[in-house]
This record gives C-alpha cells, sequence and structure tokens, in this order.
C-alpha cells in the first residue's frame, strides 16, 4: 500500500471497531473483554485439518458429475 | 446428473417414501432369496465363528424352532459344519433389532413401500428379558417362538387386512409426539398400534384373543420391529442412486458395525462395533457388555432414534444423560444431514422436523458420526438387556465410504 | 454517607422498569427484580392477606396435611355401574356440572342436554313435557360434585347411566364419571337428538356392563403411575389424552376379552375405545376427584380443592372451607376454533373437567405437553414453559409423582393457594374445549380460559371471617 493510498483510504481503525472472529475463541474474549463489539463465527478446519480428507472431499463435491 | 442432484433426488425419495403395514406372512413365502437353511443375521456379513454370543445362541434357538437340530449341541455342529448358509438380513429386504435372526418358518410382517413399489420384513418382537434376539433358546422362548408364528401371525395377519393396513410413517410421527424416538422407546407407537388393531383382533372367530391381546400389550418394544420394516421400506427405496452420498444403511453385528450408501451399491464400509456408552441395569457393568449389535440403526439412518432423541426426554435418564443432552444431540445431526424430515416432527423443537438424509461428505467434513440410541446386551447368550445408552457410529465407516465415493474411476458398485 | 456515590452504584430497581431502562442506557450495572404490589394494592384484600399471614405457622402446617391427601391419593379404576347403584341415584334427578344452579340461569347447551337427559330416561316423551318436569320440580337438578361425581362440559348424569367407579386406595373414598361419549354431537356439548340416545343406551346395555365386568376382574387399574407415565407422553390429561387412553385401552383389552364370549360386541367395544382419543378424561376427572375430596375438611388450609363451572358460574371449593361454593361469573375461553366458528360462537365455561388442574395437570402442566400448547392457540414451547413457571407462582409445591422429563424431572405445580392467588392476581389457567353457544353445535374448538379472581377473594373473605 503506498503512502497515497494509504491517505485515500481513511482511517482503518479510527472509527468503531466492529470484529468477527472465526475459529478460536481466544480472539473473541480479548475483544469482548475491552469492550468491543465482536462476532464469534464457530468454525473448523473442514475434516479436522486432515488433507487426505480434504483432498477426497474435494473430489465429491454438489457440483461433480455422477459416474 | 451431479452428486447434488443424486443427493436431492435421494433425499425426495426419503421424503414421499410411504411405509404401510399391509399384513403377515412366512418369511419363506415373502423374503426373497431366502432359501431352506438359510439364517438370516443383523449388521454386514459375518462367518458363524467370528459371531458374537447372543448371535450364536439366537441361531440355536432358530435351529431348534426349526426343527433342524434337536438339542443346542447338534444345532452348533450343524452351524460348524456349513450346512447352514448365513447372509446379512439387509440383502433380503429384510432387518431385525439385536441378533435380528430370520429363519424360513418365521413369521413376518410386511410393510409396503407404495412409492417404490418395494417391500420390507421383519420378525414379531418377543418382548424383554430372556428372548431370542438376545440369544435366548430354552423351552420357554421355543413355546413362545411357536405360538407366536403359529397361532398369534394368522390372528394379526387378519385384524391387518380387516383394518386396510396401518400407515406406520404416520403412527411414528404421533408417537414422536407422546415422548417416543422410534428406537429405544416405542411405548407410545406399541399403544397406538394395539389401539388400532384391537378392534379387528377382538373380531376374530377363533385363537386366542385373550392371549394375543395380552401378548401384543406386553411390552413396550412390540412396535420396534415395525418401525424398523418401515425405515428400511423407505430407505430401499433412495439406494442405488449412483453419484448419491446419502447413507441408506447402519447396522451391526456385534463384530462390527457397517454402513451402506446409495451411490455404492452393495457394499459395506465395516469397522468394529463400538461398545455403548450408557447406563446399566443393577449388577450389570461395561464389562458384561456385547458389542453393539442390531440392523435397529436403521432407524438413525431414517431420521428416528438418536436423531430425534429431542422428542424423547423420558429416555434420557434410561441413557445417562439430560434434557439438554437430548436437545443437543438432535441438535448436532442436523450437521450431518441434508434435510429436515416432512413427516417426523419434534413438538420440543417447535415442531421442527428430524434430521434427515445423512451425507457421508458432511460426517467426514464436521467429524460429527452419527449418534444410535440402543439397548445393550449382555456378551452372553441367553441373558437379555442389560442397560441402555447412545453410542456413535464409527468414524472409519464413513471415511472408507467416501474413499470409494471419492474413486478416481467413481464408485465401484 | 460519605463512600455512597463515591464508588460505582450498584443498583436493585424493584417494580415499574422505568428506571432500569434509563440505568441501561447509561450503562449502570442493575438488577430488575419484578414485583408488585400485593393483592393490586386493595387496601381490604391486603389486610385480610395480612390476618392470615398472622396466623401463618397454623396455616403452613394445615396446608402441608392438605396437599399431602392432594398428591399422596391412591386412584384406581375398580368398576363400571348403573349411577343408581353406583351413588345411588334416584330417579327424577340429573346431576350436572358445576356448582348449583336454578333451570332459568343455565345456559342453552345445559338446558338441551338436561332435557335430553329426562328423555332417555323414558320421563317425559318430547322436550316441552320434560321442561315442564323441571319447573314443576318434579325432577331435581343438582351438582355432580355433591355425589361424588363429576362431569365434563355439561357434565348430566341420571340414574341408569353407567359410572366409572375410581376407588382412592390411599383414605377409601370413591369418585364416579360416566364413560365419555367420543367426539361430535354428544349429551356433554348439548347435542339433544335421537343419536346422543341411542348411543346412551349402547353405553347402558353393553359397553358399561363390559367395562364392569372387565374392571372387576381385573383387580382395577392403577391410575396415579398411568397418569405419571402419560404425562411423560406428552399428555396433561385435559385436553390432550391420546396417551393415557391408549395406555388404559391397552390394560383393559385382555381383561375386556376374557370378559365376553362375543366378539362382536367386544370389537364394537374396542373400536368405541379406539377411536376416542379423549377416552380418559373422565377416568382422570374421578381420578383427580378421588385425589382432591380428602383434602376438604383439613381446618384452616387454604388450598383449594375443587374448581368447577355450569356454563354460568365458576365455583371453587377451599380444603379449609369444608363443602362450601365460592363462585363468580365464569368467563369465556378462548383459543383456536374449527372451519367456520370464532370467538363469538363460543359458550361460557363449563364442566367439572378443571378437576384436573386442581391436582396440577391441565393448564398448569403444560410444559409437559407442547402438542397442546399449539392445539388451544397458547403458542410453542416457549408460551408452555411460561404457563407453568407462571402457575408455579400460585402453587405451595411441586408434585412428587407426576413429573416433566422435559424439565429434568421436576414436580408439577400443584396446591393452589388462595392466598397467593389474591397475593399476585394470577388465578389458575385451564385448558378446556370450547362449546357452540347454541344447544346442539358441539364442540367448536380448544383454548385457554381464567377462573375469575373474585372466587378466591370471595374465599380468602370466608377464610379470615372464621374465629
Amino acid at each position: 500500500m503506498t503512502a497515497a493510498a494509504g491517505r485515500r483510504a481513511g482511517p482503518l481503525l479510527g472509527g468503531d471497531t466492529r470484529v468477527v472472529t472465526l475459529g478460536l475463541e481466544l480472539f473473541a474474549h480479548t475483544c469482548a473483554a475491552v469492550g468491543v463489539p465482536v462476532v464469534h463465527v464457530d468454525w473448523s478446519p473442514p475434516a479436522g485439518g486432515d488433507p487426505r480428507l480434504a483432498e477426497l472431499l474435494s473430489r465429491v463435491t454438489d457440483e461433480t458429475p455422477c459416474p | 446428473m451431479n452428486i447434488g442432484e443424486a443427493n436431492r433426488e435421494a433425499l425426495r425419495r426419503i421424503q414421499t417414501g410411504t411405509a404401510i403395514l399391509v399384513g403377515m406372512a412366512t418369511a419363506r413365502d415373502v423374503v426373497p432369496g431366502l432359501r431352506e437353511r438359510t439364517v438370516l443375521h443383523a449388521g454386514p456379513p459375518v462367518a458363524w465363528d467370528r459371531m458374537c454370543g447372543p448371535m450364536r445362541g439366537a441361531v440355536i434357538g432358530a435351529s431348534l424352532f426349526e426343527g433342524w437340530a434337536a438339542t443346542p449341541t447338534e444345532a452348533v455342529t450343524l452351524a460348524e459344519s456349513g450346512a447352514l448358509a448365513f447372509d446379512s438380513c439387509h440383502h433380503h429386504r429384510a432387518v431385525g433389532p439385536m441378533a435380528g435372526i430370520i429363519t424360513p418358518s418365521m413369521a413376518v410382517w410386511v410393510v409396503r413401500n407404495e412409492t417404490s413399489g418395494g417391500e420390507a420384513y421383519a420378525t414379531i418382537n418377543m418382548g424383554l428379558g430372556k428372548v431370542l434376539r438376545m440369544g435366548a433358546y430354552d423351552a420357554s422362548v421355543l413355546e413362545r417362538l411357536a405360538w407366536m408364528n403359529c397361532e398369534l401371525a394368522p390372528i394379526v395377519d387378519a385384524a391387518l387386512r380387516r383394518a386396510g393396513g396401518v400407515d406406520v410413517k404416520s403412527m411414528i410421527a404421533e408417537a414422536l409426539g407422546m415422548g417416543d424416538e422410534g428406537h429405544n422407546r416405542n411405548k407410545g407407537a406399541t399403544s397406538l398400534l394395539i389401539r388400532a388393531l384391537a378392534p379387528h383382533v377382538a373380531g376374530a372367530r377363533t385363537g386366542d384373543v385373550e392371549r394375543a391381546l395380552a401378548f401384543m400389550g406386553h411390552a413396550d418394544s412390540f412396535f420396534l420391529n415395525v418401525a424398523m420394516a418401515a425405515c428400511k421400506a423407505v430407505l430401499d427405496g433412495a439406494h442405488g442412486i449412483p453419484g448419491s452420498t446419502v447413507v441408506t444403511a447402519m447396522a451391526r453385528n456385534g463384530t462390527e458395525f457397517g454402513i451402506r450408501v446409495s451411490g455404492t451399491g452393495e457394499r459395506w464400509f465395516t469397522a468394529g462395533a463400538p461398545k455403548v456408552r450408557g447406563l446399566y441395569f443393577p449388577g450389570y457393568g461395561p464389562d458384561d457388555a456385547n458389542p453393539d449389535i442390531g440392523d435397529s440403526a436403521i432407524t438413525e439412518t431414517a431420521g428416528l432414534g438418536g436423531f430425534a432423541l429431542a422428542a424423547a426426554p423420558a429416555i434420557v435418564h434410561f441413557v445417562g444423560g439430560t434434557p439438554q443432552l437430548a436437545l443437543d444431540t438432535t441438535l448436532d445431526m442436523y450437521e450431518i444431514t441434508l434435510g429436515e424430515h416432512e413427516t417426523y416432527r419434534i413438538p420440543a423443537l417447535d415442531f421442527r422436523g428430524t434430521p434427515v438424509g445423512i451425507d457421508v461428505r458432511k460426517v467426514v467434513e464436521t467429524g460429527i458420526a452419527p449418534v444410535i440410541d440402543t439397548g445393550i446386551a449382555h456378551r452372553e447368550a441367553g441373558v437379555g438387556q442389560i442397560g441402555a445408552g447412545l453410542t456413535t457410529a464409527p468414524m472409519e465407516c464413513f471415511i472408507q465410504a467416501l474413499e470409494a465415493l471419492a474413486s478416481p474411476a467413481g464408485p465401484a458398485p | 454517607m460519605s463512600s455512597l456515590l463515591s464508588v460505582p452504584p450498584r443498583v436493585v430497581s424493584v417494580g415499574i422498569e422505568i428506571f432500569t431502562r434509563e440505568l441501561g442506557r447509561l450503562g449502570v450495572g442493575h438488577v430488575q427484580v419484578d414485583w408488585r404490589p400485593p393483592a393490586g394494592a386493595d387496601p381490604r384484600l391486603a389486610t385480610l392477606l395480612a390476618r392470615l399471614e398472622a396466623r401463618r405457622a397454623e396455616v403452613d402446617a394445615a396446608n402441608a396435611e392438605a396437599l399431602g391427601r392432594l398428591v399422596e391419593g391412591e386412584p384406581a379404576l375398580v368398576d363400571c355401574r348403573p349411577a343408581r347403584e353406583a351413588i345411588g341415584l334416584p330417579d327424577r334427578t340429573v346431576l350436572h356440572a358445576g356448582p348449583p344452579l336454578e333451570w332459568t340461569r343455565m345456559c342453552a347447551p345445559l338446558q338441551a342436554a338436561v332435557l335430553c337427559a329426562i328423555r332417555y330416561e323414558g320421563w317425559a316423551h318430547d322436550d316441552r313435557r320434560a321442561q315442564g318436569l323441571v319447573e314443576q320440580g318434579a325432577v331435581t337438578l343438582a351438582p355432580c360434585h355433591h355425589w361424588q361425581s363429576v362431569g365434563p362440559m355439561t357434565g348430566i348424569i341420571t340414574a341408569s347411566m353407567p359410572v366409572l367407579v375410581v376407588e382412592n386406595r390411599a383414605r377409601g373414598n370413591r369418585a364416579h364419571a360416566t364413560i365419555n361419549e367420543g367426539l361430535g354431537k354428544v349429551l356433554r356439548f348439548g347435542a339433544n337428538d335421537d343419536s346422543v340416545i341411542t348411543r346412551l343406551r349402547w353405553l347402558r346395555d353393553e359397553a358399561g356392563p363390559l367395562f364392569g365386568a372387565a374392571l372387576r376382574a381385573s383387580g382395577g387399574i392403577e391410575l396415579r403411575p398411568l397418569m405419571a407415565r402419560a404425562l411423560g407422553m406428552g399428555d396433561e390429561m385435559h385436553q390432550r389424552n391420546v396417551a393415557a387412553s391408549s395406555l388404559l385401552g391397552r390394560a383393559l383389552m385382555p381383561h375386556l376379552a376374557r370378559a365376553t364370549r362375543d366378539t362382536a360386541a367386544l370389537a364394537r367395544l374396542a373400536e368405541f375405545v379406539g377411536a376416542n382419543d379423549q377416552f380418559f378424561l373422565n377416568v382422570a376427572m374421578a381420578a383427580g376427584k378421588a385425589m382432591a375430596d380428602p383434602a376438604l375438611g383439613v381446618a384452616g388450609s387454604t388450598l383449594v380443592a375443587t374448581m368447577a363451572r355450569n356454563g354460568t358460574d365458576f365455583g371453587i371449593r377451599v380444603a379449609g372451607l369444608g363443602e362450601r361454593w365460592f363462585t363468580a361469573p365464569v368467563n369465556t375461553p378462548r383459543g383456536l376454533y374449527f372451519p367456520g366458528y370464532g370467538p363469538d360462537d363460543g359458550n361460557p365455561d363449563i364442566g367439572d373437567s378443571a378437576i384436573v388442574e386442581t391436582i396440577g395437570l391441565g393448564g398448569g402442566a403444560m410444559a409437559a405437553s407442547p402438542a397442546v400448547a399449539r392445539f388451544v392457540g397458547a403458542g410453542g414451547v416457549a408460551e408452555a414453559l411460561a404457563v407453568t413457571e407462571e402457575i408455579g407462582e400460585i402453587t405451595i409445591a411441586e408434585h412428587p409423582h407426576f413429573r416433566i422429563p422435559a424439565l429434568d424431572d421436576r414436580g408439577v405445580p400443584v396446591g393452589i393457594d388462595v392466598r397467593r392467588v389474591v397475593e399476585t392476581g394470577i388465578t389458575p389457567l385451564i385448558n378446556t374445549g370450547i362449546a357452540g353457544r347454541t344447544a346442539g353445535t358441539g364442540q367448536i374448538g380448544a383454548g385457554v380460559v381464567r377462573a375469575p379472581l373474585a372466587c378466591f377473594t370471595q374465599a380468602l373473605e370466608a377464610l379470615t371471617s372464621c374465629p
């Protein structure tokens, strides 16, 4: 981001900040503790983060043609 | 057609499938492929030498009932010799709770799915305590088997025909409003079935009407086999859709837990049968328990049992939980299913439909395995039920199924 | 005082919420306490309540005794016999639901049912002559409650009608109710035509004797455990009895089969019982009266032992005041109506079935029955829970035997206390069928209705005027 772009974009965190957290609740707890409005989304990586299973899942999406 | 469309078709067939209890018949006359000296059993295929205690006991009892053997020892010899052919009930449009043994002379409920044109079959539930499905085979069991199949069945068949059949899905739906979940708690449905049949049983000209009515009403489990056949009839109608990742059967033989999936044909995906966590009757504990057994997980597959646990707070204590656990269990199952049942609704969730259409992909993706609400059998033949609890289907089965569905050549039928 | 406002205040606000709204807006921590002045700030009632408060230990002890009798009853369905035999009911007497009232004050469905019963018994050939008998006093009208009985809706009982007999095995007293006729055009809703009389004759000649033989041979069917099971199956036993009716049918069928060789009669009876989801209502009512009656006569107790309506007056009886009725005009139920009917068609509240609410079931048990909440238009699960919670405010205990699985087996609220009703202004809520106000219409819907507060304030006056 150039200095010029930064000046045009305006304050990123100067106004009211609203936060959405995903996954670990630690971040959400910290925001709430300092009074920052936060929405926590309950999310876990698919298949517990197992890459082999994630790859298999990618081969059977709704759009995958039937055999 | 893509997988999304195949699954929508499977779910549509589950929602629109009907289950009409049309009558009773002798197994040899209606169950396809049931030749003489054939013994059907619960769960995926298993050989005699790997069968658990209760299943062996039930095979012995059935052999004595059929007259294939005169003593238990002879029955064992017969089984060991290979003279008996064993096969899964599921391969013959049938289902059985616990040991789930069906042999040719046994009477079976006939449930017809008018949408698919298919039928499903299950024996009459003998009740509680020392019963065939728990592996008991003493004189009282044999007497009851003989009476049920020769005397009770014709009375009930005639009553069903006079009644014009019974809509089992409607009855289950009503029972869900009476605290049943359709697997472990069938008090409401059993009462409704007797209510529907009693006028027609009462009108029977011959037979011991009093014993018939007393037998039908003496155990809440009477309806279980009917519910199972109804679920099988509906799910069979959704089986065999190429590409569909919807589970159409979950079943246990006391040794292994197996699932079948709509798009993968006759294949079973199996893993070791888990033990059930739960509450034991006084004097019994986990060391006495048989691993999970029976075709009754067909009810969960159809959106009942553990999936409808929120409808049955009264049973949660029985399985060692709280009403909140019952609600949470059902809510979890929405994460792994494709739809909400249009017929089976839960008053405590403001009549929301039960979670239905288990998707193999969602199970693997979320790590949430189907929860099954079931009885616990003693691992020795003939002792009977020693408790009840919740168990989860092994994740391994769903991973295997996913591998088959995702294989480069497409799933092998 | 010096430190009172030098630290951040923590505020407790009592009563109207205007203060807390402001505090909330300003971000000041607070707790709102829901409180109202007792007895709606009526000084006369507050004085009467204070008088009872002065005798609190004595009243509480009496209430404990009355409650014990109310919840520990052991009702058993033991027989079925003509009213003439079971309760000694003479000819030319017609029993009706609710507190006593004279012919001229009766609502149309009740009058129609009285006339129909007179014709059924053969005391007159037509309605005109039947009415003449009543007006001349040749036929006597009396409350079911005065004859150890209860009746739903119009609640009509005459001498030849078979009544189910419930015996409280804990105390020996009995209560009776007719066999529920079923749905549609029936005597209890004020239908008055030949089909009603035909059915009454069948009940008298075939169903009643067969039930009697089966029940006597069975040794009696214990009702409290059955009702507890039904409560766990979504019944509240006033507007929803499908589980209880099914369980009772299931228990009775083998005994009925043994009691007769006539398979056609057996089939007719099984059909009749099986087709009626409300079959158990009359049994529940008789069981309720059998459990509650022993509480009457416990001196000093402020617990309600009877609630009943005759379509004109709502009457209560209080444990410590014996058989005295305290009456006030009934309210009209509001709820959901069958197609073609609406609120203007509904008859005012009628029936002895509020005995079900008196023993802790019915409206107060709605948390056990989300299906009923829908049916009576009360709402969904949340509304059903709220009703049970509210009734908890006017009762003194949780039932040891009737428990709600969805509330982790908490007992239903039981032991309606006149003091609490007057203090809070919360009156018992009753789940009820709604009859058409025009005689012969039948049931037009189901809904909820409140007992009138005036019954309870009158009872309070009587309780505090006792020496």
